[in-house]
């Protein structure tokens, strides 16, 4: 049954058809007549304070839901300020729609008052874009931003609506299905190359699960689980994978790569077998990759046809879904054992006991002193609260590799971080999202001085909605992972890197009526995070640590993963 | 030597700024694109010529695959194909070169799409090499001025010959009600 609507409202029924409950957004003028629709309709909009949030806050939605977050912008500076939120889920796969305002069809290349080429300027930020000028295409195109932004390997869809678009009146009629010739999603597997990947498995002396974001992304930590028990491998756990696998599961050998543990990158090193699994051999994992993992055959399973073999050529690929993939591949392997009478694996055994020497040699564990707090110190206190449980969202830097390594993540969708980007001022709009999302959960935005000073206006945002985020400031007066960089490569020149005047978070929060502090002492440190969580609102805790810490261990860029620094270099002797 | 890659794509706004965005980005330079729709007029067929190396091209073209509006997009330089380029030609002719002019088309099979006592417009089809030998044998008899179409092909690859129009093989999915607020 069709009836009269206009754009605006046709784009709400749309949103509302989709399961969206939340909108982050921010108004502007191409958008007025969209805001005027949604004054009162059931969906609820968060308003943030600077649209790139907006596409953070969809993306820290998302992240801890797995659903399709939505951010919206007005024209021109709205769109433009939106941009790094898309690229970002871009390198993350994380799905969301963004709606962007458009000045009207017919001032479109005039150079009209807040126009700007949004089609054009987000094409290489987006898994899709579309740019809306005929109400009659506006149903279609949100069903299938929806569509595209989630499935396959997801990522962010940016859908740009012209003012007339909103304004106009159209006899609405749901759209019930959707056609995209050009998309294919692959889903299932090739059941040959299971079998044969199966074998691989089975015959290897040495095999390593290399599990990545597309265990988390496509909601296949279960399946994983199933896997790493049947193969009884060793498994390792990118930046953006962690969670897929409990930390306190016995096959977890933490994460692997730049800043990855020890025992983590000698056996990726060492293996013979590496079953990358919804991973990309990114740059940060394989170090130089002439050298990386030199004994391994790999099998490589993956949604994306072209992720296999960009960077490390697959000896048996695998495209589709894991969700769908993993469960017949353990199924596999169990059934050729028990066809071969499950004989017993000899070089399986030696291979854990080296790699269980590996992780007592070189264990990740943190740092304290007496004097000052560590880093390490804060982290190891933030796990003992979350036990594996709270939500975590971080920026880019030294504290979150160190969030990374120290805390416990025992579910996926608990680590949200920006990694393939590596956004500053990603920690807290991220945070509000997934607290939005998560309103009984607690959620930890862990920052440094730097990022945290990048998302300041958020600060509103939060008291606005009484979100009862806890933010942790790990403050060591500096950009600490560029600091250590100049120091380690560059002759400890510091250019720019010191963060003088950090605001008092007392002042600061109270500026917006909530509660912050400082600490110092080690002393006050589990205190101070208890009190920070028994606060009922926001808590910001400005936690004052080693100035000049590093993070280790270290692949220097350009190093194979194997030759890592574990620690600061010691002086030499003199004789 | 250029190689060519064939796409079949949706005729929409915006698919070749998809398309050329993912040459550009990675700094390759188009040598010719040409562009037309097919038999069906909502698909278009694309033919780009460049010079990538072997992994880059690979990875190229499955990034072109992964493009919503792109049906298809498939290496033409690994497999049988033929290519055919046009060129429009304008030759400043003296009246005592025009017959020898006239002769020399001939052999490269060039018509005469125009003749005026100055000289004459020809037009002329082939493979690159070809075309770039008559332009050098027109550019001794005079003036030239030339406009190149760029490289069309086709495979000749029994397993991708279409000759009817190609069918969309891509997604189609129901929009089904999920749990929101209204």
């Amino acid at each position: 049954m069709s009836q009269l609507m206009s754009g605006a409202k046709i784009l709400l029924e749309c949103l509302a058809r989709e399961g969206v409950e939340v909108i982050f957004g921010y108004p502007g003028g191409v958008t007025l007549p969209f805001y005027d629709a949604l004054y009162d309709h059931p969906i609820r909009h968060v308003l943030v304070r600077h649209e790139q949030n907006a596409a953070f806050a969809a993306q820290g939605y998302s992240r801890s839901t797995g659903r399709v977050g939505v951010c919206c912008a007005t024209s021109g500076p709205g769109a433009t300020n939106l941009v790094t939120g898309l690229v970002d889920a871009m390198m993350d796969s994380i799905p969301i729609v963004a709606l962007t305002g458009q000045v009207s069809t017919k001032l479109i290349g005039t150079d009209a008052f807040q126009e700007a080429d949004t089609f054009g300027i987000t094409r290489s930020a987006t898994k899709h874009n579309y740019l809306v000028k005929n109400i009659k295409d506006l149903p279609s195109v949100i069903h299938e931003a929806f569509y595209i932004a989630a499935s396959g390997r997801p990522g962010p869809v940016l859908v740009d609506v012209t003012k007339d678009v909103f304004m106009g009146n159209c006899q609405y009629e749901p759209v019930n299905s959707i056609h995209l010739p050009g998309y294919k999603v692959y889903t299932e597997g090739h059941t040959g190359q299971i079998r044969r990947a199966a074998q691989m498995i089975l015959e290897a002396e040495r095999p390593m699960i290399y599990a990545g974001g597309g265990i988390v992304l496509g909601n296949a930590h279960e399946e994983l689980r199933e896997l790493v028990e049947a193969v009884d491998a060793p498994t390792v756990c990118t930046l953006m994978g962690l969670g897929g696998l409990p930390s306190e599961h016995p096959n977890f050998i933490s994460m692997p790569g730049m800043h990855g543990s020890y025992a983590a990158n000698m056996a990726m090193s060492g293996a013979d077998l590496l079953i990358a699994l919804g991973v990309r051999f990114d740059d940060r994992v394989t170090g130089r990759l002439a050298a990386f993992a030199p004994h391994a055959k790999i099998i490589h399973v993956d949604i994306d046809p072209a992720e296999i073999s960009k960077n490390r050529n697959a000896d048996l690929p695998i495209v589709g879904d894991l969700k769908r993939i993993l469960p017949k591949l353990t199924a596999n392997v169990r059934e050729i054992r028990t066809e071969a009478g499950s004989p017993d694996r000899p070089g399986l055994k030696a291979w854990w006991k080296q790699v269980r020497a590996w992780k007592e040699e070189n264990p990740l564990v943190p740092v304290y002193s007496k004097t000052e707090i560590k880093p390490q110190h804060l982290m190891a206190e933030i796990d003992r609260i979350s036990g594996g449980k709270a939500i975590v969202t971080s920026d880019v830097g030294q504290h979150q590799m160190w969030a990374a390594q120290l805390i416990r993540y025992n579910a996926p969708r608990l680590w949200i971080n920006s990694g393939g980007l590596g956004s500053m001022g990603f920690g807290l709009p991220s945070a509000i999202g997934a607290q939005f999302a998560n309103p009984d959960q607690l959620v930890f935005s862990i920052v440094g001085d730097g990022g945290f000073q990048m998302s300041l206006p958020e600060l509103a945002t939060l008291m606005n909605y009484g979100l009862p985020v806890k933010i942790i400031v790990m403050n060591n007066g500096y950009l600490g992972m560029v600091r250590q960089w100049q120091e380690l490569f560059y002759n400890n020149r510091l250019s720019s890197v010191t963060l003088d005047s950090f605001p008092d978070p007392s002042l600061l929060a109270g500026a917006y009526g909530f509660k912050g502090r400082t600490i110092e002492h080690p002393s006050e440190l589990a205190s101070a995070l208890q009190e920070a969580i028994d606060y009922h609102g926001p808590y910001l805790l400005n936690v004052k640590v080693t100035p000049t810490e590093n993070v280790y261990p270290m692949v220097p860029s350009g190093g194979a993963i194997h030759e890592m620094v574990l620690g600061p270099v010691q002086p030499t002797p003199v004789a | 030597m250029l190689q060519i890659i064939s796409l079949l794509m949706e005729n929409k706004a915006g698919a070749l700024m998809r398309v050329t965005g993912l040459l550009t980005a990675r700094g390759y330079n188009i040598d010719s694109l040409t562009v037309a729709r097919t038999l069906d007029a909502g698909l278009s067929r694309m033919t780009i010529a460049v010079d990538i190396e072997p992994h880059g091209r690979r990875q190229l073209i499955k990034q072109m695959n992964k493009l919503i509006n792109v049906l298809q997009a498939t290496d033409l330089s690994e497999g049988p194909a033929v290519t055919r380029e046009m060129v429009l030609m304008r030759v400043r002719a003296s009246q005592e070169s025009r017959t020898a002019i006239l002769k020399e088309s001939e052999i490269f099979g060039a018509r005469v799409v125009d003749s005026t006592l100055e000289g004459f417009a020809l037009e002329a089809t082939g493979d690159a090499e070809k075309l770039d030998e008559f332009i050098n044998t027109m550019q001794s008899y005079g003036e030239i001025e030339v406009t190149r179409s760029g490289a069309v092909a086709v495979s000749l690859d029994s397993k991708k010959l279409r000759l009817s129009p190609p069918i969309p093989r891509g997604e189609t999915m129901l929009v089904e009600e999920k749990n929101g607020v209204a």
